[in-house]
């Protein structure tokens, strides 16, 4: 328990100093971005509101830089007044410091008059009374919130020397009706989702290709559950796994190429690896109960997966070629969906507790997990690119909600959506 | 006005030949594509041995009641419960999932697909192997009884599909579940 928490922040200063090496020297002297994970001091950061010039922009692309930042977990907003700071205007950093911001971001929005927006933005270090970056980025109307998303990303980087998650996309499914199920793509933060499927049977267990352009899920429309992979960008969509039986869990290799998965088409639910294309089948798993959830390390060296060859489920891990397994999970009777951070050191799963299904982080070194979660009913945990977030579905008055969380469990936010039932998230890759 | 005319002409005539077929039921009729003959029901019940009579016929009728709505029949049962965290199939449902076996070994080109259902605790992958596992419990006992594996296709619905809703136990076991569906 300690361990895994001790062991984040070491990371971390190991990446912010590699940052710190490209970056200017003045620059280097006044950064003290320090993540330190439970109890650890967050970054205060002042955001004033952007100056509207001519007609206002439809997004607050403030708003949404202050909440990016706030749901990492690594900032303290600091309260900035209600009122915008015109660039060019004589501004005392020093006031800002004695405020309780390190740093300062300012902005403006313009309407051009082809109709798109030009979002500047200047980040200013208060300690020191430079400016530590400044950008503009003009846009359609429709790209503001990604315009904000984009900004909130380098914001991020400048300061932690890591790379932001807040312009990535997540997919997620929503039931709508009783007979009525979607799987959108959206924002990280939720926003702007947008329907991909529409389907009158169940959708489950989405999850992104590595080119942040395919989607590979189980849908059951043909009355029973089949693996398919859906291109989001034209909508192109191909069964790869349709056999005798059910057909499900689908899990990306590293490269894109394979795809592991469920199959039932030999008895009960047993792990096979495909081609991407659904060929070349084969058997990874050999037991005579369940096997199931693969996930690939990022190395694609070994799949942890879900079994009950012990009894209930617990956590297991084996050669990505298939072979001996061991078991990763020990803590309690019940432990499923694996996911791996990308650095390969964090396994998430959700876990039953005292009755209650929660996310749980463990430090693979250590084997040592701490819960993320303080709630009943999470569901499909999912790191960010960066493996600082995880994305979670969780239940709030019977429905279900979107989430996040600082992998130590610091932060938590729920993240806004559609209407309706939401379950089943998975957060994409950075797009190149 | 000509269309509407040429119109009355030809109905007159349709119905000149109608009348001439009605009052003369043996008239063999010159022009093939004359509108085929009325058959008085009345005179098909006397004996009439028309070659076009059909004599409709009520298939359940001659084989007794439907074994698959005769409450009395097991067939007609195609629910099979679990206990919770269970594959079991318990003794009071093993007389229902024998004559599904038994006919299905009767009935070599009949197929039926078995789907498992899980109560809506825990993960919904977790939960599809569960449901399949109860589905292949009851094929399992489908093939002791002489049926063929080809005739049986098991899949999982997981939680996705519960029959009654709410959490309670009630509404749970409701949905540990495997349904014998007949293709």
């Amino acid at each position: 328990m300690k361990k895994s928490r001790n062991n984040a922040p070491r990371t971390t200063r190991r990446n912010v100093c590699g940052a710190l090496v490209l970056l200017p020297l003045a620059v280097r002297a006044q950064l003290r971005v320090e993540i330190t994970g439970v109890g650890g001091q967050q970054f205060p950061i002042a955001i004033a509101r952007f100056a509207q010039e001519g007609a206002g922009a439809p997004q607050e692309v403030d708003a949404i830089v202050r909440a990016d930042l706030a749901r990492s977990g690594l900032f303290r907003i600091v309260d900035a007044g209600s009122q915008p700071i015109v660039d060019n205007s004589n501004i005392n950093l020093a006031d800002w410091k004695v405020r309780g911001a390190d740093a300062l971001v300012i902005g403006s929005s313009r309407r051009l008059a082809d109709g798109r927006y030009d979002v500047r933005f200047r980040l200013l270090d208060t300690v020191k009374q430079t400016q530590l970056d400044g950008l503009s980025y003009v846009s359609p109307a429709s790209d503001l919130r990604l315009t904000a998303h984009r900004i909130a990303d380098r914001i991020y980087e400048k300061l932690t020397g890591e790379r932001g998650v807040f312009a990535t996309r997540i997919a997620y499914v929503v039931q709508t009706s009783r007979n009525s199920w979607e799987l959108h793509v959206a924002d990280a933060d939720g926003a702007n989702s947008q329907s991909a499927l529409r389907s009158r049977e169940p959708i489950i267990s989405p999850v992104w290709a590595p080119d942040g352009i395919r989607l590979a899920y189980v849908s059951f429309e043909t009355g029973k559950p089949v693996v398919y992979v859906h291109t989001v960008t034209t909508g192109e969509r191909k069964a790869v796994a349709n056999f005798r039986g059910s057909n499900s869990a689908p899990a990306w290799s590293p490269d894109g190429r394979s795809l592991a998965v469920t199959l039932t088409r030999e008895g009960n639910s047993q792990i096979f690896l495909m081609n991407a294309d659904g060929s070349n089948v084969r058997r990874l798993t050999q037991s005579s109960g369940i096997d199931t959830e693969p996930f690939f390390s990022p190395d694609g060296q070994s799949i942890y997966f879900t079994s009950d060859r012990s009894g209930g489920p617990q956590i297991y891990r084996m050669p990505a070629t298939g072979g001996a397994a061991q078991r990763v999970t020990f803590g309690g009777d019940y432990n499923i969906s694996p996911r791996l951070s990308f650095d390969g050191r964090l396994m998430a799963f959700v876990a039953r507790r005292g009755g209650k299904f929660q996310v749980m982080v463990m430090d693979l070194a250590s084997g040592s997990e701490s819960p993320v979660t303080d709630t009943a009913h999470d569901e499909s945990p999912s790191f960010a690119p960066n493996g600082r977030l995880l994305l979670y579905a969780t239940e709030v008055n019977g429905r279900g909600i979107l989430a996040s969380a600082s992998v130590d469990g610091s932060v938590r936010t729920r993240l806004s959506g559609p209407s309706g039932d939401i379950r089943e998230p998975t957060w994409g890759p950075y797009i190149k | 006005m000509q269309h509407f005319a040429q119109a009355v002409r030809s109905a007159a005539a349709a119905a000149a030949v109608i009348f001439l077929v009605a009052g003369c039921s043996s008239v063999k009729l010159d022009d093939e594509q004359k509108p085929a003959p009325i058959v008085d029901a009345g005179a098909a019940d006397k004996g009439s041995t028309d070659a076009r009579a059909v004599a409709p016929v009520d298939a359940a009728a001659t084989r007794g009641v439907d074994p698959f709505t005769d409450p009395n029949n097991p067939l007609s049962k195609k629910s099979v419960y679990f206990d919770f965290d269970s594959f079991l199939v318990k003794s009071e449902y093993q007389p229902l999932v024998e004559a599904h076996g038994k006919y299905l070994a009767a009935n070599a080109g009949r197929q039926v697909k078995v789907e498992g259902n899980t109560d809506e605790r825990g993960g919904r992958e977790y939960n599809l192997a569960l449901g399949q596992k109860r589905a292949e419990a009851v094929k399992q006992r489908l093939l002791l009884m002489g049926a063929r594996d080809a005739q049986i296709e098991t899949v999982s619905f997981g939680k996705e599909k519960p029959r009654a809703t709410g959490n309670t136990e009630e509404a749970w076991a409701q949905n540990r579940r495997a349904d014998i569906v007949y293709k």
